[in-house]
């Protein structure tokens, strides 16, 4: 299993676009991809699961990914996070 | 004879000749059953979903090429909605454990989603992504009944949209190469549909009550918007004389057509300055089209409803600067944000407010968060190095207000002048004459604000205390009553005591019976959709300001109601 932590800097936190983009991103990968914030995790390929988390700014989050292409799905979305201006 | 002559309120002037297209929802409803083969409910379920997506994904196509790659992300997001496995695999367990069918199941699972989005009050984005999980849940219901949801972004051909109220995801869609006009069910003149059918310049009918029940899908209609009525299934003969009076109104256009480039000059000499509203950039070539002499209201709330989070700095100097330069040197009044109301930010959370229109709104918002108040005004004060760039401020109340917005203005200009940033140091800032409380005294006001602008929606609404988009009042809406003329007039004489400005950016300012009334009053600026402009030039230079100036006294002090002031108008200038 890989995983990544990641601090969130955008004023909105993950919701709007970045959150769709996010969850299409995950869906290229066979993985299991979760997304947990505090005590809760969801399916990051679930776009309703990733919204009603409600990820502000300033959450830290934990992406992990079990799978064939576990380490590519991390990369990928470290990239997004990264280019959404999620995460730095 | 045609089949039926539809009355309603002209939003927008032109004549239309199409067949309608009926923006309206078939019948989704369904009964619960219980099913016996889950596999195929569950294959059905499958099918309707992928009808669902590929044909989100043509309606997307379709947007992204008529209509841009930002009014297309909604679909994108029904697509992605469609595409999430947890909420697919509910509603197939709901299949499989209850053995319900998935219309039922859908409706289930879907509903649940909806209700906790909806139960998020703090949060006024999510409460938003309910109603996209009620659009999509409509979609794959739409499928499941083998019945057609109407696509206004895939119109391919001529129509008239017929519907009961446009919403500005609706009007998003439309594509103005084929719809030539609206007609709606429901609205008033400032709705929203019937300010955009003026931004598309596309004849419109508001407020008809019957559109939708009168009107089939594929029926002819004649749209007449310029006396606010439709007519159904007409005969030949009323074709070929609407046709007509269609040339007529064109050719009416191209004589108001030859004005664009002339002042602005009453009968007898006197100069009056032609504005134009705007709400994007994007506006902007009306503007130059209509031959404006300055933009009077630039709604920069429409650059934060228009963006996903609050538009930084720069996106907004660009905004802003691109306006600025396009006026080459003419004025560009720019109201700082005006959020609230019926108007609201997906990511900036708003109290639920039992009246908010009387609520946390526009400078009121501005000065509590002035983090957000302070990135605006950066932006314009960089941008009024650009060109002949003006501040105004909305909803002032009391001159505390005005002078705590000035303060911080002040500030930020101090900081961007320290830094080197070029800054233009005569910007003017002035203030929205909308609340009774301001208007009333003008006279101090005068003295600390450069220029006015009368807002007369809010005002008519504040005045008379008549919710502007309640149907039940709109009698109230009276722009010619002698009381609303008496507190212009006072704003107006106020402002001139003082050596100011005095203009007016609501839809009364374009009013073909109140500009003679404006002008006898001494109302020094008209700012209005860029699409009467040319029209209202032409009426002017037929009018006698020393006349008005004696008709508007008889209008302030003789007439008792709105309709007394409506016929000494129509009576002496226009003569019937």
């Amino acid at each position: 299993m890989e995983k990544k932590e990641f601090h969130v800097i955008a004023d909105t936190g993950i919701h709007a676009r970045p959150a769709t983009l996010l969850v299409q991103s995950a869906s290229k990968f066979n993985s299991e991809i979760t997304l947990q914030y505090q005590d809760k995790s969801v399916n990051l390929k679930s776009i309703m699961g990733v919204m009603s988390l409600g990820v502000g700014k300033d959450a830290d989050v934990t992406i992990s990914a079990e799978g064939a292409d576990e380490a590519d799905a991390i990369a990928a979305l470290a990239e997004t996070m990264k280019k959404e201006g999620l995460s730095e | 004879m045609a089949e039926k002559v539809l009355k309603g309120i002209a939003a927008s002037d032109g004549i239309a000749i199409a067949k309608a297209y009926m923006l309206v929802d078939p019948d989704l409803s369904f009964e619960k059953t219980t099913v016996s083969d889950v596999d195929a409910e569950i294959k059905r379920l499958h099918d309707a979903f992928d009808a669902s997506k590929s044909e989100l994904q043509v309606i997307k196509d379709k947007a992204v090429e008529n209509l841009g790659a930002e009014e297309a992300e909604v679909f994108e997001a029904h697509i992605t909605i469609l595409s999430d496995p947890e909420m697919l695999g509910q509603i197939e367990g709901k299949i499989k454990d209850d053995k319900v069918n998935a219309e039922e199941a859908l409706k289930e699972v879907t509903d649940t989603f909806i209700s906790m989005f909806e139960a998020m009050t703090d949060n006024a984005y999510m409460q938003e992504r309910a109603g996209d999980i009620r659009d999509v849940t409509k979609r794959v219901l739409s499928h499941l009944l083998g019945v057609t949801l109407p696509s206004p972004a895939l119109i391919d051909s001529e129509v008239i949209v017929v519907a009961h109220d446009l919403t500005p995801s609706d009007t998003a869609q439309l594509d103005r190469n084929f719809v030539k006009g609206f007609i709606t069910d429901i609205g008033g003149r400032t709705s929203h549909s019937a300010i955009m059918s003026r931004t598309l310049e596309i004849p419109a009918v508001v407020g008809s009550e019957t559109a939708t029940t009168d009107i089939k899908e594929g029926t002819t209609v004649i749209l007449d918007g310029i006396n606010g009525e439709a007519l159904i299934d007409p005969t030949d003969a009323e074709i070929s004389d609407y046709q007509q009076k269609a040339k007529d109104f064109a050719a009416q256009k191209a004589e108001w057509e030859k004005l664009k480039n002339e002042a602005t000059v009453s009968k007898d000499g006197k100069h009056f300055e032609l504005a134009s509203n705007i709400g994007t950039p994007d506006d902007m070539d009306g503007v130059l089209d209509a031959g404006s002499e300055a933009v009077g209201l630039f709604r920069s709330e429409f650059l934060y409803m228009n963006s996903a989070e609050l538009p930084d700095e720069d996106t907004q100097f660009e905004a802003y600067k691109k306006v600025v330069e396009g006026m080459n040197g003419k004025p560009v009044i720019v109201r700082t944000m005006d959020i609230g109301g019926d108007k609201h930010l997906p990511y900036l959370p708003l109290p639920d407010e039992m009246n908010p229109f009387l609520g946390y709104r526009a400078i009121r918002i501005s000065l509590d968060r002035d983090d957000i108040f302070r990135t605006q005004l950066r932006a314009l004060l960089r941008a009024s190095h650009y060109g002949q760039l003006r501040i105004m401020f909305p909803m002032i109340a009391t001159l505390d207000e005005f002078r705590k917005a000035k303060a911080i203005f002040e500030e930020e200009k101090a900081k961007l002048v320290a830094d080197g940033t070029p800054v233009a140091d005569d910007i003017k800032l002035g203030i929205m004459i909308e609340i009774p409380a301001a208007a009333i005294l003008a006279d101090q006001f005068a003295k600390e604000v450069d220029f006015f602008s009368i807002g007369t929606n809010d005002l008519i609404q504040y005045s008379f205390a008549a919710d502007r988009g309640n149907e039940h009042v709109s009698y109230l809406y009276q722009p010619y009553n002698p009381s609303l003329l008496r507190l212009i007039k006072h704003v107006i004489d106020a402002a001139h005591a003082n050596g100011r400005i005095a203009g007016m950016c609501g839809e009364v300012a374009g009013d073909q019976v109140a500009v003679p009334l404006l002008m006898g009053l001494g109302l020094d600026e008209f700012s209005m959709s860029s699409t009467s402009v040319l029209k209202t030039r032409s009426l002017m230079k037929t009018i006698d300001t020393t006349e008005m100036a004696k008709l508007a006294d008889r209008a302030i002090n003789e007439c008792v109601t709105n309709e007394e002031v409506k016929e000494l108008v129509e009576k002496n200038v226009f003569g019937n």
